[in-house]
């Protein structure tokens, strides 16, 4: 049966043995340690520990604290905590549920969503502890419960505070909402911090800002009698309210913003370029957050879910969008700091453009080209085959060293959480994928289209850049923490990115001048919303194609399906000698950057410029909060 | 007729002795509940016929499935990350249909298995290169069952794979550097823990901090054990349990309860008669005729103690509070099931073993 050398076998045997003593003595010490322990509590801490529990009448009742409120620059609320009456039992005291459930339906109204929640908690949570029944009772509901409380044991009429987002979807995207705390919550928090607590930030700042709203749980000793019933209240420790969010956002600003999208899908995000500060934060369409506090109901959040429009998208941070011609505003900087080609000679432009020995042909969006053209030209006026050609001189790797700095393929670092990083596509990046670069792309990137991919807050953040000297700040929703109590308020300062790499500064103002062009000069394609401006705009306009248009064929804006219609978009920043915002706008499949997308920027920079206070919007006023 | 069943008879009065306690015990902590009584009656019984069953299987068929025993464990725990059913947030029960079941007590005896069988393929003391496998062996389940999270059972897993390591002869010129890098990274690992994590550690030397929160549990513990006395409150008199100041009164702190029912006297009973299983279990190794057999009654004994070490120091407030159930004691399903059947081993490798050799 042993099939090893007998000489080893009684080695193993002492090995083992000698471990086996060892490991006996260390049994023996813990279990004496542990013998100790219960001598000296249960003998010579006997009389302290039994004077403890007799006094263990007295039970710390949770004070949850109020939430720190959100608002924007100018101390309009945009979420709020307000009182509400809630229907709570405690089911220990309960003799039978279902006849008091039956009761209680007689008084008050009880969905079936209400009684599955309340089901939901009865197993999940401790039998002493209070579970909501119902949140929202009428005064009514609340006043005939509190007549027949006498006769209701265990039933508890309370006030509670609930957070309730007063302007309704207005910058929900930014703002986010808290929900009921679930199990899979309650595994990741701190139980003690949240004790007595129910809600917890889910999406945008609520989420991101947690920590600093929640503020500290105090609690009440209870004197309760020998089955555990409060008597009356010993000591008394005060919650600690969380601190107030007080944001860059103007809401009136959003709302105008959120307006001029109207029912079109779409992003706005404006931001002062000195300071990183985001002024507005639009993804559209917009959706009522209050329904998700208390747990929204299936059919309801089932039609937010299937609505083609994709409403609950935070198109801001998430939608990743081929940036189009609004990248020849950092393609044309690229222009004039490379060496690979004269920006001095014209360029010319025939409507197409090959690669050497292919017969593919690279349209320009003008038929028949723009003749010959310099730079300059090229950027007021949106010219194809100019930037085709300085792609296909720098090469790909070039223009990804170029473009990353403006924060391209990376998280710009907003204060919301999950941001999307947009696609800044190389070579290196497609064999990952197990994919071979084709020199068709390296073209294409040249004017946007391709691999490449932003997000709205990315452009935004990568224009403030060429407005505040090359030197690019954090996007930062928050501007300070406030005390509640004290009044003591924090400022939270937007760290700075390493300033753009720049062979020669004066670069900077020479795409500037070129970029005013377009907004400013009668060829320029933003000229439109330029022409009767009271400033200086400079901007880029971008059409990115959503479909890819066969060789030889004409795209027709009518003739295409509003689904695979081009994005429009448009980033600007103004007044271009002392630059106050940053803008950048997507519309989803609105045809053309100058149309559809150059307005809707113009009116947020005159807001921000000429302080246009244009009437506030109520949540009912704007059409596409409800 | 106990023998014709391969049954140990020490071991035996001595585990039905603490099934019986047990049911006492958790009839008083679930305030007279008979369908929890009668649920547990049902899971001792079905611990009882899952030790009968694994008692009759010889330890050379065993050791010859170890590894299979072993890579299926590993499998259904992958496999709970990913379809894994919820009970309070962390994934990790199985839901086969008819029964869910929890793989990282299943890798509690097929991790021992396993390694029993690695380091008993050649001599003892284990080489270096088989320690180096041995720790992954050890690495892998750990990590999976710290992803689920469920801290507490990775530890007790990590720490019966150590011991099974040390029983091997793992040389003392690594185990001491090991001490010492242990030593070292514990200012790490607390950089990486949660702060609910941190808070039941830093709640140890001061209960009193946090009166409301981690703090309490152990308060109220050590009052439940403290107010005991010598002779105790009596059956069914816990009020620390019944006023529902004791969290988890059936399960975690049954101890507690237990404690402050039977006093000292109970306790010390309690504490005597794991201590008298795990000394019959050290004797069975002591006496086994194989490596295997020698190995793996040292590492599930060994292991056996861990865990109650770990409660009982929890109850009393000398260690932190991990959701550690005291063995056979406790309420609960699939713990009751693998504890039985580590026990059936242990009777097998004592009752099949060869009186007379060549």
């Amino acid at each position: 049966m042993l099939n090893i050398p007998l000489k080893d076998y009684f080695r193993e045997t002492r090995i083992f043995n000698n471990r086996v003593i060892i490991v006996a003595v260390i049994i023996a010490v813990l279990s004496l340690l542990l013998v100790v322990r219960l001598v000296w509590l249960q003998i010579f801490s006997h009389r302290h520990y039994e004077t403890l529990s007799q006094a263990n009448r007295i039970r710390p009742i949770p004070i949850p604290p109020p939430r720190g409120l959100i608002l924007d620059r100018n101390g309009v609320v945009l979420a709020q905590n307000y009182p509400v009456y809630t229907l709570e039992v405690v089911p220990e005291q309960v003799d039978d549920m279902n006849t008091l459930l039956e009761q209680l339906g007689e008084l008050v109204q009880l969905t079936e969503t209400d009684l599955k929640s309340f089901r939901k908690q009865l197993k999940e949570r401790p039998r002493f502890e209070a579970l909501t029944l119902r949140a929202n009772l009428t005064d009514e509901e609340a006043a005939r419960v509190a007549v027949k409380r006498p006769y209701l044991y265990g039933v508890e009429v309370q006030a509670r505070l609930q957070r309730h987002y007063p302007l309704g979807g207005l910058g929900v995207h930014a703002i986010g909402y808290v929900g009921r705390i679930s199990e899979a919550d309650l595994e990741r928090l701190d139980k003690a911090a949240y004790r007595g607590m129910r809600h917890v930030g889910r999406l945008g700042l609520e989420a991101t800002y947690e920590k600093e709203l929640l503020g500290r749980v105090g609690f009440e000793k209870m004197e309760t009698n020998a089955h555990g019933r409060a008597l009356r209240a010993l000591e008394r420790v005060a919650p600690v309210a969380g601190k107030n969010l007080q944001l860059h956002l103007d809401a009136k600003l959003q709302a105008v913003a959120e307006h001029a999208l109207g029912k079109r899908r779409g992003a706005v995000v404006a931001i002062e370029p000195a300071t990183g500060a985001v002024l507005a934060f639009v993804s559209t369409p917009t959706y009522d957050p209050n329904p998700f506090v208390n747990g929204i109901d299936p059919d309801t959040y089932r039609g937010l879910l299937d609505d083609p429009d994709k409403p609950l998208i935070n198109r801001a941070i998430n939608g990743q969008y081929a940036p189009g011609s609004t990248i020849k505003a950092f393609m044309g900087l690229a222009a004039l700091e490379t060496d690979k080609i004269d920006v001095t000679k014209p360029v010319a432009c025939g409507g197409a453009y090959n690669l050497p020995g292919s017969s593919h042909q690279f349209r320009d969006w003008k038929k028949g080209g723009h003749g010959a053209v310099t730079l300059r030209d090229a950027i007021a006026q949106s010219c194809d085959v100019y930037f085709y050609k300085l792609a296909v001189a720098m090469q790909i790797d070039a223009m990804k060293t170029f473009l990353a700095p403006f924060g391209f393929g990376k998280r710009t670092g907003i204060d919301l959480p999950a941001e999307s990083e947009g696609i800044l596509p190389s070579p290196a990046w497609k064999e990952a994928r197990g994919l071979k670069w084709l020199p068709g792309e390296t073209v294409i990137t040249g004017i946007g289209q391709g691999p490449i991919l932003v997000t709205p807050t990315q452009l935004a953040s990568a224009m403030s850049a060429l407005a505040n000297h090359g030197t690019r700040l954090r996007p930062t929703m928050v501007r300070a923490l406030a005390d509640p109590a004290t009044g003591h308020s924090r400022e939270l300062k937007a760290p700075a990115y390493p300033a753009l790499p720049l062979k020669d500064k004066s670069h900077l103002g020479t795409v500037i001048e070129y970029l005013t062009d377009v907004a400013h000069s009668p060829r320029g394609t933003a000229y439109g919303i330029g022409h009767n401006a009271p400033y200086r705009i400079a901007g880029k306009t971008g059409t990115a194609q959503v479909k890819g248009i066969a060789q030889g064929a004409k795209y027709s804006e009518h003739a295409t399906p509003e689904r695979f219609r081009d994005h429009a978009l448009f980033i600007s920043f103004a007044p271009v000698e002392n630059p106050q915002v940053a803008v950048a706008v997507i519309v989803e499949n609105g045809g053309h950057g100058s149309s559809a997308a150059a307005p809707i920027a113009r009116k947020v920079m005159d807001y921000v410029i000429l302080a246009k206070n244009l009437p506030v919007a109520t949540p009912a006023a704007t059409e596409n909060t409800e | 007729m106990l023998e014709r069943l391969h049954l140990d008879r020490n071991l035996f009065y001595a585990l039905a002795l603490l099934a019986f306690l047990s049911l006492v015990v958790v009839y008083s902590a679930s305030a007279r509940d008979n369908a929890v009584a009668l649920g547990h009656i049902g899971r001792l019984a079905l611990g009882f016929a899952i030790l009968v069953v694994v008692a009759q299987v010889r330890p050379e068929n065993l050791e010859r499935w170890s590894p299979y025993v072993f890579g299926a464990a590993l499998i259904v725990l992958a496999l709970v990350l990913v379809i894994g059913t919820s009970a309070k947030g962390a994934a990790r029960w199985l839901n086969l249909g008819f029964v869910r079941f929890q793989p990282s007590e299943l890798m509690k005896l097929a991790l021992p298995m396993m390694l029993a069988w690695f380091f008993a393929r050649d001599g003892l003391p284990p080489r270096y290169t088989r320690l180096g496998i041995a720790f992954l062996l050890i690495a892998v389940p750990t990590a999976l069952i710290i992803k689920q999270p469920d801290l507490g059972t990775a530890l007790l897993v990590l720490g019966t794979g150590f011991l099974l390591m040390f029983l091997a002869g793992m040389s003392w010129r690594i185990i001491v550097p090991i001490g010492l890098l242990l030593a070292a990274a514990a200012p790490i690992a607390w950089g990486f823990m949660h702060d609910y994590q941190r808070n039941r550690v830093l709640t140890l030397f001061d209960p009193e901090a946090d009166p409301l929160g981690t703090g309490y549990h152990t308060i109220q513990s050590m009052i439940a054990v403290g107010s005991g006395g010598i002779y105790g409150k009596g059956w069914l008199n816990s009020s620390q349990a019944h006023l529902e100041y004791l969290p988890e009164s059936s399960t975690d702190f049954i101890f507690a309860v237990f404690s402050e029912e039977f006093g000292l006297l109970g306790s010390l009973l309690l504490v005597g008669l794991y201590i008298f299983i795990i000394v019959r279990g050290m004797m069975i190794a002591f006496l086994a005729q194989s490596t295997y057999n020698r190995l793996l009654a040292g590492g599930l004994s060994l292991s056996f103690f861990l865990h109650v070490f770990v409660n009982m120091g929890m109850v009393t407030g000398i260690l932190p509070i991990v959701g550690i159930p005291l063995p056979i004691l406790s309420y609960g399903g699939t713990s009751i099931v693998t504890l039985m059947a580590a026990f059936g081993i242990l009777m097998s490798i004592q009752t099949h073993r060869k009186i007379v050799e060549y």
